[in-house]
């Protein structure tokens, strides 16, 4: 225990910038060495991270690499079973890609997706919440009645759409290429809300401040003041939730490439490979799918359970 | 100090703001209600001269808030203007113009612990208006002058790299200052500076300012509710009551013989020691709202020498034997002479 906690320290902490940072990393990380829940969600998302970086080295086949399969390969079960095949730990799917490395390089692409589009909706979220929160007025109506009306439809239906008018627009022979950023630009477009309105709730607290109005008093220009000293201050809890979003966005993407409409079968994630292996679960093949589907769970799960100990240890009433 | 010695760095004629305090259209429309104004600050003039400490004194609500806001023009004016060295502040409308007369004045606030941005070192909060106004040429030019103005309020250099909640509430109040300082400024702005601060470190902060008032030639419009910390700090004082002056006169004078009745009675209730025990006369009534001010002078349901008059005619201010005053009962000398109130001591 004493030396996970101790590996710990780094990512949670990071490198030491300046003795208010320490003290409240040291906070923070007295926290978490407390939380067991957390230390190990921290390890198995930590874990997720460097499997999806050192893809190319861990994956013992190129599941991308459509040269390299064997059809005759197809359908081969686990390596513990009796028409196992030692070449194949976790068996292979219908094109006899095998099930581990193809795992490997789509967790990779789930991570990828699910981390811009959390970037990309809280860029957008926090842009349009601090202005509604310290322009006020119309503009504050507007954009804000705008999230309401879009937090009334369920988050991926809204992906759902934004993804198929998106892709109906694009010409065909660049629809699989664009595949992977239309799909970043549906899941962040589907959840700014909830970063606007956390971000304005945050900046209408925030604008009231004596610092603010001292900054006003020497004529900073607003853009200037909502940058430097509103932005930095309203980060903490949008950051908590970004934690929580990356476990949805995850979801999202395996539930809209579940559908079919999410990344190619070419370059699977895994909601394309839960898909995949749910049509041959009923004739026996159940490796193909149960694999992928353990591993989205085990990683929403870990990645939710570490924003959920984010927010406990960052709410100072909760102290 | 009389004001009429040197043209008056600010003077402040008809200053009114009013905030409108409607429900939102929607419901005004199904409630059949009017619109509602509150008027915070309902015309009222003064001036302060060159090297001068102005206070406004009052009970909370009674704008004296809205009037330091409206002075650094953090709010605009709804009627009246605001002379700042000659210069009229409605008159300036583009950022560059605004800029000169921004330099030369700043603020200092009553919350210490949220005039200062957490997230910033003292370094970067006191340098603030130095980059705004681009008065140091380089960094290390800043620097120089963080470091000077720090040690000027009584902190040393080396609390430049430090962020602000590693202070206490009287050193955050001298980091405010330091900021308010850095762009040498001639007129602050306080706004209540000691009231958020335990009674030890007022006294503190007060000479501070008092010292570098004498050192730099610096000019303070003083916001209080305390008369003690106003009689210390003052040369003059006005009172006010929702959003009016009712007197104005030298700190001495206002408090060796008070005219208007809520200065009396404004006087009647600062503790001493040598009253312990004895009765006292409550402070009857409260501050009327805002909103829905009574007619006349606005002070009359708590006035002792209320009369038809006062409930009809709003009272101006008028010379008196001390200073101005605005009370019907005054001009007619229809009060008695009150016995002299012995200065607040602070604690």
């Amino acid at each position: 225990m004493v030396s996970i906690t101790q590996s710990k320290d780094h990512p949670v902490n990071g490198a030491p910038r300046s003795r208010m940072a320490r003290i409240l990393d040291s906070d923070l990380f007295y926290s978490f060495r407390r939380s067991p829940v957390a230390v190990v969600s921290a390890v198995i998302t930590l874990a997720y991270f460097l499997t999806a970086g050192l893809a190319p080295w861990l994956a013992p086949y190129d599941p991308f690499n459509a040269a390299s399969l064997d059809l005759m390969d197809a359908f081969t079960a686990p390596a513990w079973t009796a028409e196992g095949d030692s070449r194949f730990l976790l068996g292979t799917d219908d094109q006899g890609r095998d099930i581990l490395s193809t795992l490997i390089y789509g967790g990779r692409i789930s991570l990828i997706v699910g981390f811009a589009a959390v970037a990309f909706s809280i860029i957008l979220g926090v842009g349009v919440g601090i202005l509604a929160g310290y322009v006020s007025g119309w503009v504050e109506t507007v954009i804000m009645r705008i999230a309401d009306v879009q937090l009334t439809i369920p988050a991926i239906l809204i992906a759902l759409m934004v993804d198929g008018v998106a892709r109906s627009a694009l010409p065909l022979e660049m629809r699989e290429d664009m595949a992977i950023y239309v799909l970043i630009f549906s899941i962040g477009i589907s959840d700014w809300p909830r970063y606007a309105r956390v971000t304005r709730g945050a900046t209408l607290v925030e604008r009231n401040k004596e610092y603010i109005q001292a900054a006003r008093i020497i004529g900073i220009h607003p853009v200037t003041i909502m940058l430097r000293h509103v932005l930095p201050n309203v980060m903490g809890p949008v950051l908590v939730l970004g934690t929580i979003g990356l476990a949805l966005a995850v979801i999202t993407e395996a539930t809209l490439s579940f559908l079919g409409v999410g990344v190619p079968p070419t370059t699977p994630s895994l909601g394309t490979l839960i898909r995949i292996g749910n049509n041959f679960l009923f004739s026996g093949e159940w490796w193909i799918t149960l694999f992928p589907a353990v591993a989205l769970v085990v990683l929403v799960l870990a990645v939710n359970l570490l924003g959920d100990w984010l927010r406990d240890a960052l709410n100072p009433k909760l102290r | 100090m009389s004001e009429l010695a040197t043209e008056p760095l600010l003077k402040v004629s008809g200053l009114a703001r009013y905030f409108d305090v409607s429900r939102p259209w929607l419901a005004r429309m199904i409630e059949r209600l009017p619109r509602q104004t509150l008027k915070a600050v309902d015309g009222i003039d003064f001036e302060i001269a060159k090297g001068e400490t102005f206070s406004l004194v009052g009970e909370s609500g009674c704008g004296k808030s809205t009037v330091a806001r409206l002075v650094v023009s953090l709010y605009a004016a709804t009627k009246g203007t605001i002379l700042f060295d000659g210069v009229d502040l409605s008159k300036l409308h583009t950022r560059t113009d605004i800029a000169p007369v921004r330099r030369r004045m700043q603020m200092i606030f009553q919350d210490p612990y949220a005039s200062l941005n957490p997230r910033w070192r003292v370094a970067d909060i006191v340098a603030e208006p130095l980059r705004a106004f681009g008065l140091e040429a380089d960094d290390a030019a800043r620097r120089k002058r963080v470091d000077e103005l720090l040690r000027q309020v009584g902190l040393s250099p080396a609390d430049a790299d430090k962020y602000p909640h590693e202070f206490s509430g009287g050193q955050r109040q001298r980091i405010s200052i330091a900021r308010a300082l850095s762009s040498n400024p001639e007129f602050l702005v306080c706004d209540e500076p000691t009231s958020a601060l335990d009674v030890s470190v007022q006294s503190q902060i007060l000479n501070l300012m008092k010292d570098l008032q004498k050192r730099l030639g610096l000019t303070y419009l003083f916001i209080s509710h305390n008369l003690a910390v106003v009689y210390h700090v003052s040369d003059r004082i006005g009172v006010m009551y929702l959003g009016r002056l009712c007197e104005v006169a030298d700190a001495h004078d206002l408090f060796a013989k008070p005219q208007h009745p809520y200065t009396r009675l404004l006087l009647d209730t600062i503790p001493d020691l040598e009253m312990t025990g004895r009765e006292r006369v409550p402070v009857a009534g409260e501050v009327p709202n805002p909103i829905n001010p009574p007619t006349g002078c606005a002070f009359h349901p708590r006035c002792p020498f209320a009369e038809d008059r006062c409930r009809q005619e709003a009272p101006v201010l008028r010379q008196t034997e001390s200073g101005l005053a605005a009370c019907h009962a005054v001009e007619e000398g229809r009060i008695p002479a009150t016995e002299a109130v012995t200065p607040p001591q602070l604690p």
